[in-house]
């Protein structure tokens, strides 16, 4: 009977021969490696993606009136609407990991070279593409981050020339963040990219299909245009082994542990926000994106003003151009990793850029600490046997927000240098012009401070030295002495 | 015969077009047993069919990228608001003021609602800031004491004037254009301040 269904269903779907046509094809045993997990992992990802989002969209209310409370609803209402939307956060940083890994694997293993370049650019495209869902999700959940984040990605259009306003507009929907704009960024998120990623996919495994999976790089083994075509054609024929059953093992075993492993981090670590009610007038805030965009943010405040329009505007196309435009000017010779020393030098290098950038984002000394003056103590070691003008100086140092920028024993904010030991760099007179005039990341406060108010200021922090330490000279006094 | 049959022509083509590895027309004109008739009554119908579907495709695509790109073609409504009597704002201070975004639809929620810094200089005199810093629009906020606004994100300040103090900002803040009338204070509002397009 099940026989009879089978042999019914196979006279009409052709079974046999897609499974021949897709999983049954025959690869090099050498992709038989847990090198070769990472593709079918992003894959999975994508698909718990849209199993999660679909199910969110049953009770997400894409309006800027409603969003931000469909989502308490979903946090604390919907039954295991926590765990779902938990899921999808989780989906979306493994996605994003996961897909950078088989991004560095097939650039360290030579696979974009000859004749894999269109899996290549597509492989790119839809890591943009997938970067592109990770920030639209974020609008998406409608919080105080995500409506100053609009703002920063309008403030970063804005810098493009001639037409800035117009994509500004275009992004935004309108002149301002509002219900439209959330509407636009919900279609982006739920079927334009989407759509784009579904189609680039396909396109992307279908290639993988027709040129084959790169076989496992041999140091010396070189790709020329003239004969790696049949080389591998050969090498297919006499040793390889079907996709499945063979090798899809250890696909199986990763991906198992991906669902596993963003599971537990779901149930572990709960949904994501939201925050605070995206209200702006409620502007006690600091907004900071996700940590996919960390990186971001942070070099937009390490970065001199001069050269922040080059790298938020051209730098990314010429980088990304360099990224896609790879296999054709690097399409064919070594493949091994072992014998291309810079490829390793470019990937530690952008790693290391990138993890630091995200862990300065994380901690962002660079913003003040906005209620240090009023919420941080001065130490009593600072206090003690201060005289009452040195007194009246510690007491100036809290009240004119000074210590929103500059630490007192390791509290406060570290946009400015700590002033714990600032006497012993610096002098009674280069105090007073530091504190009156400014410099560098530091405002003038000469028309915010009354004389008498500057000459205790200056004097408190001539006391901030350790007794075994001398104070900082003049060094013209010494000389003339 | 030719009439009453086309498809057995069109069912036996393909094997002959593909060999050629064209798109097959030429080849077509050159078998014999295919009457020519037929081939230029399939090139007529298969002209008119391209032609008309690229009409469709105008025609949908056309308002559908007039559409999605609307908002492109920016325009920016921008009319008086009021902050609210010249009281609310005492001489020498900066106080923070909220007006509804004269664009707003019902549904806009909270968002519509635009908060402001307004500092009143002498009983005449105002200054309306932008909230949005302006290096990448973070809310700034106003410390009396410092005489400072400071901005959370990158770390920009900038004087009571709205000029720029330090930090990573290109210039000062953004300001209203504002004035006094019957009593309260207005400002020329309606849309996000950007370096593009400054209020």
């Amino acid at each position: 009977m099940l026989r009879s269904i089978a042999l019914w269903l196979e006279k009409r779907l052709h079974i046999t021969k897609l499974f021949e046509a897709t999983g049954g094809h025959k690869v090099p045993p050498s992709t038989n490696s847990w090198f070769y997990v990472f593709g079918s992992g992003t894959l999975l990802c994508f698909l718990l993606q849209i199993l999660t989002g679909t199910c969110l969209a049953f009770v997400y209310v894409p309006s800027t009136s409603q969003a931000w409370t469909s989502l308490q609803y979903l946090n604390n209402e919907q039954f295991l609407g926590w765990f779902l939307r938990a899921v999808h956060n989780w989906g979306s940083i493994f996605m994003v990991a996961i897909m950078t890994l088989h991004l560095i694997q097939t650039f360290l293993f030579g696979a974009y070279k000859y004749p894999r370049e269109l899996t290549w650019v597509s492989g790119c495209v839809l890591f943009l593409c997938t970067l592109g869902m990770a920030f639209t999700g974020q609008v998406l959940r409608f919080d105080q981050d995500a409506y100053w984040g609009l703002g920063i990605g309008a403030s970063i259009m804005g810098r493009v020339p001639f037409i800035g306003a117009q994509l500004v507009h275009l992004m935004l929907a309108g002149s301002t963040i509002a219900s439209e704009t959330l509407s636009r960024f919900f279609s982006l998120h739920v079927f334009v990219v989407p759509g784009m990623i579904i189609a680039l996919l396909s396109l992307h495994l279908r290639l993988v299909l027709t040129n084959g999976i790169n076989e496992y790089p041999k140091p010396g083994s070189i790709v020329r245009k003239q004969s790696y075509a049949t080389e591998y054609e050969e090498m297919v024929e006499k040793t390889g082994v079907p996709f499945v059953p063979n090798v899809i093992g250890k696909d199986l075993i990763f991906s198992g542990c991906l669902v596993i492993a963003i599971v537990t981090c779901a149930l572990v670590f709960g949904p994501a926000g939201p925050s605070g009610p995206p209200n702006p007038t409620l502007i006690h805030t600091a907004p900071k994106p996700d940590f996919y965009f960390l990186p971001i943010y942070a070099i937009l405040a390490l970065l001199p003003a001069y050269m922040e329009t080059f790298i938020l505007l051209v730098a990314p196309v010429l980088g990304l151009a360099a990224l896609i435009l790879l296999p054709f000017y690097s399409g064919t010779g070594e493949k091994s990793y072992r014998r291309r020393p810079m490829a390793v030098v470019v990937v530690l290098l952008a790693f290391l850029t990138t993890a630091l950038l995200a862990y300065l984002g994380t901690f962002a000394p660079w913003s003040p600490h906005m209620e240090a003056w009023s919420a941080v103590t001065t130490p009593p070691a600072y206090i003690k046997g201060r005289s009452a003008l040195e007194l009246q100086g510690a007491i100036l140092i809290q009240s004119k927000q000074c210590r929103n920028c500059h630490s007192l024993g390791g509290e406060g904010g570290r946009r400015g240098p700590a002033l714990d030991t600032v006497a012993t760099r610096l002098t009674h007179d280069q105090l007073i012009r530091q504190v009156i005039q400014g410099s560098g990341n530091m405002p003038a406060y000469g028309k915010n401070l009354r004389p008498a108010e500057v000459t205790a200021l200056v004097a408190f922090m001539q006391t901030l030295r350790p007794s075994y330490q001398a104070p900082a000279r003049d060094s013209t006094q010494v000389a003339r002495r | 015969m030719i009439d009453t049959d086309p498809k057995t022509n069109t069912d036996q083509k393909p094997n002959t077009d593909q060999k050629s590895g064209c798109c097959g027309c030429k080849k077509l004109a050159a078998t014999k047993d295919v009457p020519t008739q037929s081939l230029s009554r399939r090139n007529l119908l298969l002209k008119v069919g391209a032609g008309l579907n690229g009409i469709a495709a105008v025609l949908m695509g056309v308002p559908i990228l007039g559409f999605a790109l609307s908002s492109f073609a920016r325009k920016s409504p921008q009319s008086w608001i009021s902050l609210g009597p010249l009281d609310r704002f005492p001489q020498g201070e900066t106080r923070l003021a909220v007006y509804r975004n004269p664009v707003s639809k019902p549904w806009d929620g909270d968002t519509a609602e635009v908060p402001c810094w307004v500092r009143r200089i002498d009983p005449a005199t105002f200054q309306v800031f932008a909230i949005n810093c302006t290096h990448l629009g973070c809310p700034v906020r106003w410390f009396q004491e410092s005489r400072l606004f400071m901005c959370p994100c990158h770390g920009g300040a900038f004087y009571e004037d709205g000029s720029h103090a330090s930090g990573p900002p290109p210039r000062g803040l953004y300001e209203y254009q504002h004035k006094v009338e019957s009593g309260e204070l207005k400002v020329l509002g309606g849309h996000l301040p950007t370096l593009a397009e400054p209020l």
